[in-house]
C-alpha cells in the first residue's frame, strides 16, 4: 500500500493542476479578453461579472496545488520553485494585481480608475498564465539541476524554447477557454463575439499546447498515453464544431475535455519523473526520490479523501447557484460614494 | 550582499505586511457574521446596515490578505528551498490541509456571500458568511500549527538527519500551537474591536458636529436626523452607537483573552526556548526579577552594556512558573549550554554558504526582542484601557464633542495592529539563529533543529532576491496606500456608501453613469464588481 502512495499523490497533484487550469483558466481568459475584446465599459463589466462569484475560489486550486506539492513531494517543490525564482515572482505580482484589481475597480468612479484596474486584471492574468505555463512546460522537459536539486547557471538558466512554448500554450488555452466560458455565460453581443472568437482562433491559439503535448508524447510517451491523446484531438474537433454550430455548452465541454485529456497525456508520459535534470539523468527527481514518507502521504491521503469531494461538491453548487446567463441590463448602475460631510455642505449651500 | 539577510528581509516584510490584513479579517469577520445573524433573527434595519457597512470594509481589506498570502505560500520553495527540503515531510502537511480544509471554504463561500444577497434564501446566505469566517479561523489554526512546529518541533523522528513525521496528532495538538493560535485569535479580535470603535466614534462625532445629535440637560443623547444627507436618519445613530459599544466590548474581552493565552504561551516559551525569553528580558544574569526598564546598548548584544533600571522582584519567576522564587536562567548561563548542545561554530559545509564554519551567536537581537516584547504588551494594554474608557464615555448614548478625543479614538485603531506586529517580530526574531528552534527540554523532539543560515535556496542569487524584495515591497506599499484611501473614502461616506438604496432614497434623479442602470429589471444583481 505504502509503495503506491507516491504514485497516487502524483495523480492527485496532476488533478489539482488540471482543476486549476480548467477553472482559473477561464478566469485568466476572461481577464485577458478585457484588454481587447470590447471597447465599451458596460460590456467589460458584464464580462468581469461572469467570473465575479467564483474566481477567488478557483485561485485556491493553485495555492492547494503548490501546498500539496510541498507536502507530498518537498524535493520537487523546493527545486522547481527555487529554480524558477524570477518567473514565479512575476506570477505572484500578476496574481496580486489581478486580485486587488477585481475587488477595487468598482470602488472608484473616474474613467481612469476603472480602466486602469481593468488593464491590471488583463495584464495580471496574462503574466500569471504565461508564468504558470512556463513552469509547467519546464516541469515536463527539465531544468539544469545539480545533484542536490539546485539550479546551475544563474538567474536565467531556466529560459529556453520549452518555457516559451509552455507559456504560450497556457495563454492560448486560457484565451479560447475564457471565450467559450463567456459564450456560455452571457447574452447579447458579448456572447456572439466570444463564440466567433472560439471558431476563428481555437486552432492557432491551441496549437502551442498541441505541439507541447505531442513533443512530450514523442519524447517519453507510453503506449497508453496515445489513448488520451486521441481523445484530446476528438474533443477539440467536437468543441470547435460545437462553437461553429452555436452550441456553446458543447464547445465548452469539448475544450475542457481537450485540456483534461491533454494533461493526462503530459503527466502520463513523464511519469515517474516529476522534474528531469538536463545535466544528468541521475539527478532527475522522480515520484519515488522526491516524495515524503509513507506516514505523511497516508495522512495527506485521508485529508484529501475528505477534503477534495467536499470542495468539488460545494464549488459545483456555487456554479449551480450562479448558473444563469448574465445580460447587460442585470448589472446595477455604479453608485458614487460621497462623503456624508460634503453632502451636508451642499445641502446648506442650496438653502 | 548576503542572500540570507535579503531573504530574511523579504520574509519579514511579507509576513508583517500580511499580518496587517489578516488580523482585521479574523477580527472583523465574526463581528459582521454576528451582525447579520442579528438581522436575520430580529429583522431590524440597523443590523442590516451594520452588516452592509462593516462587510464592505471587511472585503476591501480581505483581498489584500489573500494577495499577500500567495507570496507566503510560494516563498518557502522560492527563497528557502533547503528549508523546504529539510522540513517538507512535516511542514507541508498543515499548509496543504489549510488549502484543502480551510482556504477553499473561505474563498468559495465568501464569493457566495458577496453575490448571494437577494439570491440565496436569507438563512442560507447567512450560513455562507459563517462558513467563510470559520474557514478563515481554521486557516489561521493550520498556519500557526506550521509556525509552531518551527518553535517547538514535535511528532517527528530523525531519519538520516531529516525529520520524518510519525505523529500528525502531536503536530496538530502541539501545545505551542494551541497557545499561539488562541493568542493570535484574541489579538485579531482586539484589532477588529478597535477598528469598530474608532470608526463608529468618528461617525457619532460627525453627527454631533453637524448638529444632528445633541445632548439634553442630563447629558443624555437627543437623537435627530438630517434628510438632506443620505443615511443620516435616526436609525443611523443606532447603527454607530451599537457598533461602538460592540467594538469596545470585543476589544476589552479580547485583551483579557490575550493576557491569559499570552501567559500560557510565555510559560511554554520559558520552558521550550529559554534563550528567547532571556533575550526578551534583556536578562544577562539568572534571577527572579522582571525588568520594567533596562538601558544600555541592547543593540550591541553585549551583556556588559546592559543595566537594569527598574525591576520588579519575583515577577519574572511569577510569569514563568507562577511562583516568586524560582530562578530563571539568564543569557550568560544559557549561552554555554547552547554551545555545548549545538556547537560553537557552524559546520564546515557548502550549504552554509559564507557562514560555513562561522562562530554561532546564540543570543537573538536583544534590542528587538526586548522592545518587541514590551511594545506588544504596551500597545495591547493601551488599546484595552482606551476601549474601557470609551465604554464609560459613551454610556449616555453618544460621544463627547471634543475633536481631540475623536482623533485619539481614530488613531487608537492602530494600537492593536502595532501590538500584533510587535508580538510576531519578537517571536520570530527571538527564534534566531535558528529557523527550526531546538528545544533543550525533552518535550520537543531531540536534535531536530536547523540554522537559518542553512535554509536559503543555494541556487538563487542575491540579485534575484534583491529584485524580488524591491518589487514586492514597492507593490505592498502602493497597495497599502490604495487600501487605506478606499477605507477612508467608504468610512467618510457613511452607511450610504455601502447601501446605494439609501443614497437614492427620496430623490430619484440621482445620476446613474451606467447605461441601463435606470430601467431596473427584476433580476438585477444586488452586487456587481
Amino acid at each position: 500500500m505504502t509503495e503506491i502512495l507516491p504514485t497516487l499523490w502524483f495523480v492527485a497533484i496532476g488533478a489539482l493542476w488540471v482543476g486549476f487550469l480548467l477553472l482559473e483558466g477561464f478566469d485568466f481568459g476572461v481577464g485577458m479578453h478585457l484588454l481587447f475584446s470590447t471597447r465599451t465599459p458596460a460590456e467589460r463589466r458584464l464580462m468581469l461579472n461572469t467570473i465575479g462569484p467564483v474566481w477567488d475560489g478557483n485561485e485556491v486550486w493553485l495555492i492547494t496545488a503548490g501546498a500539496a506539492t510541498f507536502a507530498a513531494f518537498p524535493f520537487w517543490y523546493a527545486s522547481l520553485f527555487s529554480a524558477l525564482y524570477l518567473p514565479l515572482v512575476f506570477v505572484l505580482l500578476g496574481l496580486i494585481f489581478r486580485a486587488v484589481a477585481i475587488e477595487y475597480r468598482g470602488k472608484g468612479h473616474t474613467e481612469r480608475w476603472v480602466r486602469g484596474w481593468d488593464r491590471a486584471i488583463g495584464l495580471g492574468s496574462l503574466v500569471a498564465a504565461f508564468g504558470v505555463g512556463a513552469a509547467l512546460g519546464l516541469t515536463t522537459t527539465g531544468l539544469p539541476l545539480d545533484a542536490n536539486g539546485d539550479r546551475v547557471g544563474g538567474a536565467f538558466a531556466w529560459f529556453n524554447g520549452w518555457a516559451v512554448l509552455g507559456g504560450l500554450a497556457v495563454v492560448g488555452f486560457c484565451l479560447v477557454h475564457g471565450a467559450a466560458f463567456l459564450a456560455l455565460k452571457t447574452e447579447g453581443p458579448v456572447r456572439e463575439r466570444a463564440r466567433r472568437f472560439v471558431v476563428r482562433w481555437a486552432v492557432p491559439a491551441l496549437a502551442p499546447l498541441v505541439v507541447w503535448v505531442l513533443a512530450v508524447q514523442f519524447d517519453g510517451g507510453k503506449l497508453w498515453t496515445l489513448l488520451p491523446l486521441g481523445v484530446a484531438v476528438v474533443a477539440l474537433v467536437a468543441g470547435w464544431l460545437g462553437a461553429r454550430a452555436g452550441r456553446e455548452g458543447r464547445a465548452f465541454a469539448g475544450i475542457a475535455t481537450f485540456l483534461v485529456a491533454g494533461a493526462l497525456t503530459l503527466f502520463g508520459s513523464v511519469y515517474p519523473t516529476v522534474l528531469p535534470s538536463t545535466l544528468d539523468p541521475a539527478f532527475d527527481l522522480t515520484v519515488f526520490n522526491a516524495s515524503s514518507g509513507g506516514y505523511t502521504l497516508g495522512v495527506m491521503s485521508v485529508v484529501a479523501l475528505i477534503g477534495l469531494p467536499l470542495v468539488l461538491a460545494y464549488q459545483a453548487w456555487t456554479y449551480w447557484v450562479f448558473r444563469k446567463r448574465l445580460h447587460a441590463d442585470q448589472i446595477p448602475g455604479a453608485h458614487a460614494v460621497l462623503p456624508a460631510v460634503l453632502q451636508r455642505k451642499l445641502a446648506q449651500a442650496e438653502k | 550582499m548576503d542572500p540570507v539577510e535579503i531573504a530574511r528581509w523579504q520574509f519579514g516584510i511579507t509576513t508583517v505586511y500580511h499580518f496587517w490584513m489578516v488580523p482585521l479579517t479574523l477580527g472583523l469577520g465574526p463581528v459582521v457574521a454576528f451582525m447579520q445573524t442579528m438581522w436575520v433573527r430580529t429583522g431590524h434595519e440597523r443590523w442590516l446596515r451594520m452588516t452592509k457597512f462593516w462587510g464592505k470594509l471587511y472585503l476591501i481589506n480581505f483581498i489584500l490578505g489573500v494577495a499577500t498570502g500567495l507570496v507566503q505560500e510560494f516563498q518557502f520553495g522560492m527563497a528557502w528551498s533547503e528549508y523546504s527540503r529539510f522540513v517538507g515531510d512535516v511542514f507541508g502537511a498543515p499548509l496543504a490541509m489549510e488549502g484543502l480544509l480551510a482556504f477553499f471554504f473561505e474563498s468559495t463561500f465568501l464569493g457566495l456571500w458577496i453575490f448571494g444577497w437577494n439570491r440565496l434564501p436569507k438563512k442560507l446566505h447567512l450560513a455562507t458568511l459563517w462558513i467563510a469566517v470559520a474557514g478563515s479561523v481554521v486557516s489561521a489554526y493550520f498556519i500557526i500549527v506550521a509556525n509552531s512546529w518551527m518553535q517547538h518541533p514535535v511528532g517527528v523522528e530523525l531519519v538520516d538527519g531529516r525529520p520524518v513525521m510519525t505523529d500528525i496528532w502531536a503536530v496538530l495538538t502541539n501545545n505551542t500551537a494551541l497557545a499561539a493560535f488562541s493568542h493570535a485569535i484574541f489579538g485579531a479580535l482586539g484589532v477588529g474591536g478597535g477598528f469598530l470603535l474608532g470608526i463608529a466614534w468618528y461617525q457619532l462625532w460627525q453627527r454631533r458636529r453637524d448638529g444632528i445629535d445633541t445632548v439634553d440637560a442630563a447629558r443624555r443623547v437627543v437623537v435627530g436626523e438630517n434628510r438632506a444627507i443620505p443615511g443620516r436618519d435616526r436609525a443611523d445613530h443606532d447603527v454607530w452607537i451599537r457598533s461602538l459599544r460592540v467594538g469596545a466590548l470585543v476589544a476589552v474581552v479580547a485583551f483579557g483573552g490575550v493576557a491569559v493565552t499570552g501567559d500560557v504561551q510565555g510559560k511554554l516559551m520559558f520552558d521550550q526556548q529559554p534563550m528567547k525569553m532571556a533575550a526578551a528580558e534583556g536578562a544577562c544574569e539568572s534571577g527572579t526579577s522582571f525588568s520594567v526598564l533596562s538601558v544600555g546598548e541592547l543593540g550591541s548584544g553585549e551583556c556588559e552594556d546592559i543595566e537594569g533600571i527598574i525591576e520588579i522582584p519575583g515577577m519574572l519567576s511569577f510569569l514563568a512558573h507562577s511562583d516568586f522564587d524560582t530562578e530563571i536562567q539568564g543569557i550568560k548561563d544559557l549561552e554555554p549550554m547552547y554551545q555545548e548542545l549545538y556547537g560553537e561554530t557552524l559546520p564546515v559545509d557548502p550549504k552554509y554558504g559564507e557562514y560555513s564554519g562561522a562562530p554561532i551567536d546564540y543570543v537573538p537581537n536583544l534590542e528587538i526582542t526586548y522592545w518587541g516584547f514590551r511594545l506588544m504588551i504596551g500597545f495591547g494594554g493601551l488599546a484595552a484601557f482606551a476601549a474601557a474608557v470609551a465604554l464609560w464615555l459613551t454610556r449616555r448614548g453618544t460621544v463627547p464633542e471634543s475633536a481631540w478625543i475623536m482623533r485619539l479614538a481614530v488613531l487608537g485603531i492602530l494600537a492593536p495592529f502595532a501590538a500584533n506586529s510587535a508580538g510576531w517580530i519578537f517571536t520570530e526574531m527571538g527564534r534566531q539563529p535558528f529557523v527550526v528552534a531546538p528545544n533543550p527540554n525533552p518535550s520537543g523532539t531531540d536534535g531536530v533543529f536547523m540554522f537559518t543560515a542553512a535554509a536559503v535556496s543555494p541556487g538563487v542569487s542575491w540579485g534575484e532576491l534583491l529584485f524580488s524584495v524591491i518589487c514586492l515591497t514597492a507593490v505592498y506599499a502602493a497597495l497599502l496606500v490604495v487600501e487605506v484611501l478606499l477605507l477612508v473614502k467608504y468610512v467618510r461616506g457613511g452607511i450610504a456608501s455601502a447601501m446605494p438604496e439609501l443614497a437614492h432614497g427620496d430623490d430619484d434623479d440621482t445620476p446613474s453613469d451606467e447605461p441601463g442602470g435606470d430601467d431596473r429589471r427584476s433580476d438585477v444583481l444586488a452586487f456587481a464588481y
